[in-house]
């Protein structure tokens, strides 16, 4: 920092630079059979007021790299390297005493599938006050139950100094999912990690829910990280999207970017497999084919290459024989991609666009 | 709750009617001839056919079973008249549930003398077993695959394959035979009222035998249903909220992963209670158990069924206790 400002005195609001701060990641886990790498080298950062978007697969390293940053992981039967910085403090490594204060605190998470993830035999209120009162142990327990009544209202729930007394089996789907963020939202994080938030709801009341994180992160001002495998929601709500395979970031870039000039052909892969309402009936639905690949055997050079109908336009054996870099991509900075093909934006154009969105295609040519 | 209770007292009595029914009929059309016993103990051996026909006739053998059951049930609400032999007269009052043909003793008046004994096997075992087994359970799950967690599952395992008659027997072998340890010398059932002390004494050895035995099963259970808790997405919620590590293992873990145990523990503690027949034998207790071994040896007709219908009572009772506790631990479970 060159230019002293005057806040620049008082501490942890002088960070500079994102509030989340993640470089060259990695999370093993040893088993019986072997080390599995879950997560391979990854590095991305998340601006307070900004949202970030990280899609992929089950088992592309989506969670378990959110989870490595909530410090969840049990630290006895995983491994993690890398730096993580969260509001300037690093937590790879950090005291598990000193993790917990940051928590449920400065960051918090949200988890898919409301009704497994709160406990069926507590209180709504009560599960939200123990989070309230676990960081303010000043405050009585009224002034906790007070707080939780203010959230639940605050995320829309009808009547919620009756409903705070209600068992999470009483609520709604959508309820429930809405207490979720309210319980995440508690001490006013500025980081919130939203793993598949709307996975396990239908589809009117998704939309409410996405409404709803897109209102309170305006309000708070806090850094969003969206974990999902719905672009429709990327699009709806992240400024930047990060795409995992196998582990890695294969493809990075604004989502304005990412959906209309991808350039790998996970991506690809990706939107050629959203069904669209109102799309014309020409258009076609193409599943990538194949599974995901065993992370204790991962493939030799790129990941993806068992599974991408593109590799033969690479020159050699480069996809089979080597880990291609993460490389700025042709349009513009900031755009990165993890992909051997020379020309992936020619290809996007001519031959997958028009098969996944032949209107599209017409327009853009 | 209070209407589920009464609905499953009522469908309690019932099954409690069908079990009177079949021990009484099992006796009845039974190979044995109870008649033979009450003869044989009148006469001092010396029963003679005709004798033994006076006795069928006062004991309504001669009778229809249903008849005779009858009577046997009209006993047990209002009371009866019991004849043995030609001369003694006994008046039985409600409950009835008849003379014992061996001691000539009202069996429901035995029975009462004999429940603390049992009881007090039951509950301090049961106690001990609870409260070792499950903290070790829980310990051994928040350290499971380590090497002390496997040591402990083998070593339990050994232990709980040991047939418990053997393992009691063992117990008292040892600790009050061979090494003659003072606080064991005298095993038995002293009431409690008497001489607390004693009573401690007597009944400590029978509590260890169970207590460490049942605990090896009970840290199975605990362990393995604690496993299965702390894998469940609410404990990850409440790591996530910044919880410390107890209150998550045993605010949020321990509630759940003891529904599971509870009913186990329900059902076993209905069998402890209905008579712990190896128990009370080895540590020479005079409790129900005992009391049922020697009346199924002696074809002691009323101790039998008395018996039979008290462990069948305090298992209809404990399943309902473990229904209530459930829908205290677990708000989604209603009951109607």
């Amino acid at each position: 920092m060159t230019i002293t400002s005057p806040s620049s005195a008082a501490p942890a609001s002088d960070v500079d630079g994102p509030f989340l701060q993640v470089e060259d990641l990695t999370v093993t886990f040893p088993t019986q059979d072997g080390p599995v790498q879950a997560v391979k080298g990854l590095s991305y950062s998340v601006e307070l007021g900004k949202t970030l978007g990280i899609v992929g697969e089950s088992g592309s390293g989506k969670s378990v790299s959110s989870m490595a940053v909530m410090g969840l992981h049990d630290a006895k039967s995983s491994e993690i390297t890398g730096s993580i910085r969260v509001g300037g403090t690093e937590v790879v490594g950090l005291a598990e005493s000193r993790m917990r204060k940051l928590r449920g605190n400065s960051m918090a998470m949200i988890f898919q599938d409301a009704l497994a993830a709160l406990h069926p035999f507590y209180r709504v209120g009560d599960q939200l006050a123990e989070g309230y009162a676990m960081h303010h142990p000043k405050a009585s327990k009224r002034d906790a139950r007070r707080r939780a009544i203010e959230m639940l209202d605050r995320v829309g729930i009808p009547q919620p100094d009756r409903r705070v007394d209600d068992f999470p089996h009483q609520f709604s789907g959508g309820m429930r999912q809405r207490a979720m963020i309210a319980m995440g939202l508690i001490n006013d994080p500025s980081l919130l990690i939203a793993d598949e938030p709307t996975t396990a709801l239908d589809v009117t009341v998704q939309a409410q829910i996405l409404d709803l994180l897109q209102d309170l992160q305006r309000e708070f001002n806090s850094a969003v990280i969206i974990i999902t495998h719905d672009l429709g929601v990327i699009a709806e709500m992240a400024d930047d999207v990060l795409v995992m395979y196998a582990g890695r970031c294969v493809e990075f870039g604004t989502t304005k970017e990412i959906l209309t000039k991808p350039e790998m052909p996970y991506s690809w892969g990706l939107l050629s497999s959203i069904p669209e309402v109102g799309a014309s009936t020409d258009a076609r639905l193409i599943p990538i084919p194949g599974n995901p690949p065993s992370l204790l055997k991962p493939p030799s050079g790129c990941s993806f290459h068992p599974r991408c109908a593109h590799r033969g336009k690479v020159p050699g054996d480069l996809c089979v024989t080597e880990l291609p870099e993460l490389t700025s991509a042709s349009n513009r900075a900031g755009h990165l991609k993890r992909c051997h093909l020379p020309n992936p934006q020619e290809i996007y154009q001519t031959e997958v666009l028009p098969e996944i969105a032949p209107d599209l295609a017409e327009e853009t040519r | 709750m209070f209407a589920y209770v009464v609905k499953r007292l009522l469908s309690g009595v019932v099954v409690l009617f069908l079990i009177s029914m079949s021990v009484f009929l099992l006796f009845w059309y039974g190979p044995s001839e109870p008649a033979q016993t009450i003869c044989d103990n009148d006469t001092s051996n010396r029963c003679t056919p005709a004798r033994l026909e006076v006795f069928r006739e006062n004991l309504g053998f001669n009778n229809a079973w249903y008849e005779e059951y009858g009577t046997f049930m009209k006993g047990v609400v209002a009371g009866r008249e019991i004849q043995f032999g030609s001369t003694t007269k006994f008046q039985c009052d409600a409950p009835c549930l008849g003379y014992s043909y061996r001691t000539k003793a009202p069996v429901f008046e035995e029975m009462k003398t004999r429940m603390p004994a049992t009881f007090s096997v039951a509950i301090g075992g049961a106690f001990l077993y609870l409260a070792l087994g499950i903290p070790i359970g829980v310990a051994a799950a928040r350290r499971r695959g380590t090497l002390a967690d496997k040591a402990l599952v083998s070593s339990f395992l050994v232990i709980s394959s040991i047939p418990y008659y053997l393992f009691a027997l063992l117990t008292w072998l040892f600790l009050t035979i061979s090494w003659e340890i003072p606080l064991f010398a005298e095993t038995g059932y002293f009431p409690i009222t008497e001489n607390p002390a004693k009573w401690f004494s007597g009944m400590l050895l029978a509590w260890l035998a169970l207590g460490a035995f049942g605990c090896t099963q009970y840290t199975r259970y605990a362990r393995g249903s604690m496993v299965e808790v702390l894998n469940e997405d609410y404990i990850r919620t409440a790591k996530s909220k910044g919880l410390t590590s107890n209150s998550v293992v045993y605010r949020h873990g321990l509630r759940a992963a003891l529904v599971p145990v509870i009913t186990i523990f329900g059902i076993e503690f209905g069998t402890l209670l209905a008579g712990t027949i190896f128990t009370e034998r080895i540590f020479d207790i005079d409790g129900i158990g005992l009391w049922a071994l020697q009346a199924v040896s002696q074809r002691d007709l009323p101790v039998v069924s008395a018996t039979a219908l008290f462990g069948a009572a305090v298992l209809i009772i404990s399943n309902i206790v473990v229904d209530v506790v459930y829908s205290i631990l677990d708000p989604r479970v209603r009951l109607s």
